[in-house]
């Protein structure tokens, strides 16, 4: 009896530490990381380092608490910072519509393919997501500049007469965005399709449903969470992409990342860019839950 | 869906330009003799030797790599513990927050996870240097190493364990000599996602490096905001050949694996 009691006391402290590991380490460098955030947010800039002054001060036996909301009323009254807001999502959801309406026909044919040809063809979608965005979105500069490939290329077939200005425009950020997280938006696409149950549209096909129709009404339908999984993949992290608008776009795109970059690395104003971050995940909150719920219904 | 239509060749054909023409571009010009774009200046592999004897790009390339091998192994393993925990312990107090705090971090946009890893160590007077990089990396590749071994655990068949377990042989250890040993194409996966995620990554290391400590990224990075120069086509085409490498060799792995299981 004892011994059973004490192995199983084991087996339960073997699995509090267990859990314990991760779970530590997510608090420290994940979670409290934003609570910290959210306090220095509060905070007024100062010179030296840290460059923010503290929240609390002792003066003599009483503790004050500083809690300067300036920033926020700054960032959300600012014409700057709301338009840098609006701006990301706009470009967002734009190519976020875009990039289904490439991703989906794409994924249902790898998923009408025979399974051996399958694996390789998704293999061929992750290759471009494991390299390099960097990579990747420079390898656009070079195809959209003035003097760049593109405009080469038009310029000799003869349908323009001088250089288009594509590189540093919205047009580019878009084209970058798009081609960047294809792949978030294929792959879970095409899972979805691939273990949807055919026998469904034979079903339908059987009862006289013509094939376009048997797509919108049956196929269709039955693949909206993938569709729905794509789209938060994507979404939730371009509005907040500083890469691809720093290099593809230009100065009079802002948007909600870069913004964030320039505060903290040129401005150096450390609890007003906390405090545009704070914002951004204000905005960001409903589809992050949204995506986890799912994800974790998923999972279960 | 039992033949590909037209329709379907099509729409793969243009989803795989789209994919893959930029990377062809950028291949086929480091090679350029030319400094310009759009003038083919004869085959030389010219670029390729100035960015092997530029130090300053190979003194990032061994930070990058030090980094990212260093964080893969650490998110590797806490990934395989938090993938554990995920799948075989359903019920336990807290378990919906590290549901949570595992999966935000896959789409939770990159400069809000640096700026908060930052003031981190900021607050925790940490020197911001190579260290603090790591740390950074491996708690944003933690997640996507967890989903890769996630998966992987759950279609594992538990009557092998609870066979193990029967015979005697504590929990933990059934799980060491009899589950552990099916799940490696899913431990090389998940280090080989990480290390490339976090070989890739500029914003968060940017935001969590100090002075004197520069990724590769960041050292490309700063070269493509002068200007576009052959050099970095060579170091893409360089870094991407290391990528599928790795991708192909990780593909054989899991199909080798898979052929084994399948025979056993």
């Amino acid at each position: 009896m004892s011994t059973v009691a004490t192995s199983f006391e084991k087996a339960n402290w073997g699995k509090r530490l267990l859990i314990a590991i991760p779970y530590a380490w997510l608090l420290v460098l994940f979670l409290a990381p934003f609570a910290l955030v959210a306090g220095i947010s509060l905070s007024t800039v100062r010179l030296g380092m840290p460059p923010f002054e503290p929240l609390t001060a002792w003066d003599g036996s009483i503790l004050n608490l500083r809690l300067n909301f300036e920033n926020f009323l700054y960032v959300l009254t600012d014409d700057t910072y709301l338009l840098a807001y609006l701006t990301s999502l706009k470009i967002a959801a734009i190519s976020t519509a875009a990039m289904l309406l490439i991703a989906y026909p794409l994924a249902y044919g790898i998923a009408s393919c025979a399974p051996s040809s399958r694996s390789l063809l998704v293999f061929l979608v992750i290759v471009p997501f494991w390299s390099s965005m960097l990579i990747r979105v420079y390898s656009w500069m070079s195809i959209l500049r003035n003097d760049g490939l593109l405009n080469a290329l038009l310029l000799k077939l003869g349908l323009i007469a001088e250089p288009l200005r594509i590189l540093n425009t919205e047009t580019a950020i878009y084209i970058g965005i798009i081609y960047t997280y294809l792949p978030f938006m294929v792959l879970p696409i095409y899972s979805n399709l691939s273990s949807a149950d055919k026998t469904l549209i034979e079903a339908a096909r059987d009862l006289g449903c013509s094939r376009i129709s048997a797509f919108w009404r049956v196929t269709f339908p039955l693949s909206l969470p993938g569709v729905l999984a794509g789209c938060a993949l994507v979404f939730i992290p371009v509005v907040g992409e500083f890469v691809i608008p720093d290099l593809l776009g230009g100065a009079d795109t802002q948007m909600i990342g870069r913004a964030i970059w320039l505060e903290f690395f040129n401005n150096r104003d450390w609890p007003m860019a906390a405090a545009v971050t704070i914002v951004l995940m204000a905005l960001l909150v409903v589809p992050i839950v949204y995506f986890q719920s799912r994800q974790s219904r998923e999972r279960t | 869906m039992t033949k590909p239509s037209w329709f379907n060749r099509l729409s793969i054909l243009f989803g795989f330009a789209f994919l893959y023409l930029p990377i062809v571009v950028l291949v086929i010009y480091s090679f350029n003799g030319s400094k310009l774009v759009t003038v083919w200046g004869g085959f030389s592999t010219q670029w390729y030797a100035t960015v092997l004897s530029n130090p300053s790009i190979i003194e990032g390339a061994k930070v990058s790599f030090l980094v990212a091998a260093v964080s893969a192994t650490a998110a590797t393993i806490l990934g395989t513990l938090a993938a554990v925990v995920m799948v075989r312990l359903r019920r336990f107090r807290g378990r919906a927050l590290l549901n949570g705090m595992l999966l935000a971090p896959m789409v939770m946009p990159e400069v809000v996870m640096a700026v908060s890893m930052l003031l981190m160590f900021v607050t925790l007077g940490i020197d911001r240097g190579p260290l603090t990089i790591t740390l950074a990396h491996t708690t944003f590749t933690l997640c996507f190493a967890t989903v890769v071994l996630q998966s992987r655990l759950v279609e594992l068949d538990p009557s092998l364990e609870e066979a193990a377990r029967d015979l005697g042989c504590p929990p933990p250890k059934a799980f060491v000599s009899v589950a552990l040993p099916n799940m490696v194409p899913a431990i090389v996966s998940a280090w080989l996602l990480s290390f490339t995620l976090s070989l890739d990554d500029l914003v968060i290391s940017s935001f969590t490096t100090g002075p004197g400590a520069s990724t590769l990224p960041m050292k490309i990075y700063s070269q493509i905001k002068f200007g576009v120069t052959p050099e970095i086509n060579a170091i893409s085409t360089i870094i991407l050949g290391i990528v599928v490498l790795g991708l192909v060799a990780a593909q054989l792995v899991s199909r080798r694996s898979e052929q084994k299981a399948s025979v056993a």
